[in-house]
């Protein structure tokens, strides 16, 4: 299965270890988008991780409008884990939707500390 | 006799008492409250003042009950624990004493955000049951709330509210004993629509024998619309309007609507008198003054007793 | 404990003007319960800043820590070495953390980031509701252990009023009726004659009305 080579993957035993810390540390590194994919919602092996990530992905939407990053750069799929094609096509989905916002304002300027 | 009161002497006689209301207006004209004074001249016992009703700022209560009695009338003057302090409320107790005023009826007060300052904030420094006391212990003792003498005792005859319609249910009855042992002379109930409910509510005050020693007087509202009907069903809490009295309504045209809903309140005071225990109405024509003589009338309540 | 919100981010921005070098102070204790000011969330606003600041370009400094609590002055002291690094400190304690935070470094600017609301329990992760109002003259005994003052909106003693409606009050469905819950709680506890009880005013003077309160005890001085 062939997904756009800009994905990094960051394996997580379930998707309700997400923090929204984790998500925006990512950010502030320089990343142009993050995606959560969990399972399909009432499969969930640990039960409802995968509801608790939503709700905290729809909480970093919030802030990442707050900071003027624009929410739709975060975003949460559900699958099931045999679904290699649909893993592809969230890939490709969100490449598509980060490539029309562009690069994250963040990385454009320059001093920091 | 306790007090000057009309409501009171006319209660010592036996009698059947009519009282209605009179809300003031959002500005400072006392003409509003004339007019609505001569409406209700000679048709009723006395006039309910309302205090800053729904939290809505209006001319005080104290001021428009002054210019009703200039005019002759019997006022009985509300007052609500929402926006003063014990202190303030004993002033206004001499104060509405010293103009002459009668009758007071002791709220809790809807909270603020109901009204066109919900910033505000609320005071409650006592409850309505805390206020009928200080009332009747300023009257009877001739003590302020915190023990000092008072010279010169306010002789105030003293009534409250109570809803037979709100929850709790079954604590009603209690409550209203609560504010009777407080010192309650007569209460006025909110507009009765469910007659099965309201008699049960009866059935248990009369139960605990309160009804001899504090007045129900039972609170009627005409319709002016179905539509009116339907808002005060769905929006007015503490409300209860059968679906029958809806139906009712609705199912006479437009331009009989307010006829109709005449007709229902009549019918309704009626039925009121019927019940034991059940003292006198309370008229609660919302903005439609004009109309409590035909009800008054139409129900056969006219003249009033003539007093001096 | 005592719960807070954070405060809007728009709003701590204005507050913080064109300072660059901030402090975010933390604490270990209510605000970390109530999820809106201990270490994560000084992590969070941290991140928030310098993701805003440097998509602006401009050049700032953000420290985060996070202290044991703001209300003893030997943890706020701990920052002593280095709070002078920095322009402005940013507390997301509680008011009363803030306050004393600021008396410790009376030179530098200290603002809150968040709004110190109500005493309240846990209802579950996520939700808390107000219990206590501190007014100094404790009457749970008397109403079956729910506070009117601080659950009903009128806060009164001889309640319910007139606007309770299946086990709400009028101010919003969602808000309990205190009094519905102090009788239901009389009913299930044998208690119901209390109910008939006329409770006598309130002495305010143990609350906030009798002014700021201060309370010394000998026997714990050292």
């Amino acid at each position: 299965m062939s997904y756009p080579s800009n994905v990094k993957v960051v394996k997580l035993p379930c998707t309700g270890r997400v923090d929204v810390l984790l998500i925006l540390r990512a950010f502030e590194s320089g990343v142009d988008g993050v995606y959560v994919a969990g399972c399909m919602e009432g499969e969930c092996h640990f039960l409802r991780g995968n509801l608790r990530a939503r709700r905290r992905v729809e909480y970093m939407k919030g802030l990442l409008e707050e900071v003027g990053l624009g929410g739709d750069r975060v975003e949460m799929f559900n699958m099931s884990a045999s679904q290699g094609q649909r893993f592809a096509q969230c890939a490709r989905e969100m490449t598509e939707r980060i490539r029309s916002l562009g690069p994250s304002p963040v990385r454009k300027s320059s001093s920091n500390t | 006799m306790k007090t000057n009161s009309r409501i009171e002497k006319i209660l010592a006689g036996g009698g059947f008492v009519v009282t209605s209301e009179c809300g003031p207006p959002r500005g400072a004209d006392p003409e509003v409250v004339r007019r609505k004074g001569e409406l209700l001249r000679g048709v009723v016992d006395a006039v309910n003042v309302t205090d800053n009703q729904t939290s809505v700022v209006r001319m005080s209560s104290l001021s428009a009950c002054v210019i009703l009695k200039g005019m002759g009338l019997e006022p009985i003057l509300q007052m609500v624990c929402r926006d003063r302090n014990r202190i303030a409320l004993q002033s206004d107790i001499l104060g509405a004493a010293a103009l002459g005023i009668n009758n007071v009826l002791c709220l809790s007060g809807d909270h603020q955000k109901f009204g066109d300052h919900p910033q505000g904030k609320n005071v409650y420094d006592i409850d309505s049951i805390q206020l009928i006391q200080t009332v009747c212990r300023m009257r009877d003792e001739g003590r302020f709330l915190g023990g000092e003498e008072i010279k010169g005792k306010p002789l105030m005859f003293v009534g409250a509210a109570e809803n037979p319609f709100a929850d709790p249910f079954e604590i009603r009855a209690a409550r209203l004993g609560k504010k009777m042992k407080a010192g309650c002379e007569f209460i006025q109930t909110q507009c009765i629509y469910n007659m099965e409910r309201f008699s049960r509510w009866m059935e248990m005050v009369c139960d605990r024998g309160l009804h001899e020693k504090c007045a129900v007087l039972a609170g009627v509202t005409p319709f002016k619309t179905a539509g009116m009907a339907n808002y005060m069903k769905k929006n007015v809490p503490g409300m209860d309007v059968p679906d029958e009295m809806i139906e009712r309504m609705k199912g006479v045209p437009k331009e009989k609507q307010a006829e109709e809903g005449i007709k229902i309140c009549v019918e309704t005071i009626e039925r009121l008198r019927e019940i034991p225990g059940v003292r006198g109405i309370h008229i609660m024509a919302i903005e439609w003054e004009a109309k409590v003589e035909e009800i008054v009338k139409a129900a056969g309540l006219f003249p009033r007793p003539e007093m001096e | 404990m005592i719960v807070g919100d954070r405060k809007d981010f728009k709003e701590i921005l204005e507050k913080l003007g064109s300072r660059r070098r901030v402090l975010v102070l933390g604490c270990n204790e209510c605000v970390t319960v109530c999820g809106v000011g201990g270490e994560r969330e000084v992590g969070i606003l941290s991140a928030e800043l310098r993701l805003y600041w440097k998509k602006e370009g401009e050049t700032f400094e953000v420290r985060e820590h996070t202290l044991e609590r703001q209300c003893d002055y030997e943890y706020i002291d701990q920052i002593r070495g280095f709070v002078n690094d920095y322009d402005v400190i940013l507390s997301m304690a509680c008011g009363a953390g803030v306050q004393y935070v600021a008396e410790a470094y009376k030179t530098k600017l200290v603002l809150p980031a968040v709004n110190t609301t109500f005493l309240g329990v846990t209802i579950e992760q996520g939700v808390w509701s107000e219990r206590c109002q501190g007014c100094g003259s404790c009457i749970l005994d008397m109403t079956a252990g729910v506070c009117p003052i601080a659950r009903c909106a009128k806060s009164l003693l001889n309640g319910p009023c007139g606007g309770s409606s299946g086990g709400k009050c009028e101010i919003d469905n969602e808000t309990d009726c205190a009094w519905q819950l102090i009788v239901d709680r009389l009913k299930e506890s044998d208690q119901m004659e209390r109910y008939e009880e006329i409770l006598p005013v309130k002495d305010w003077r143990t609350g906030r009305e009798g002014g700021p309160r201060k309370r010394v005890r000998e026997d714990l001085k050292l």
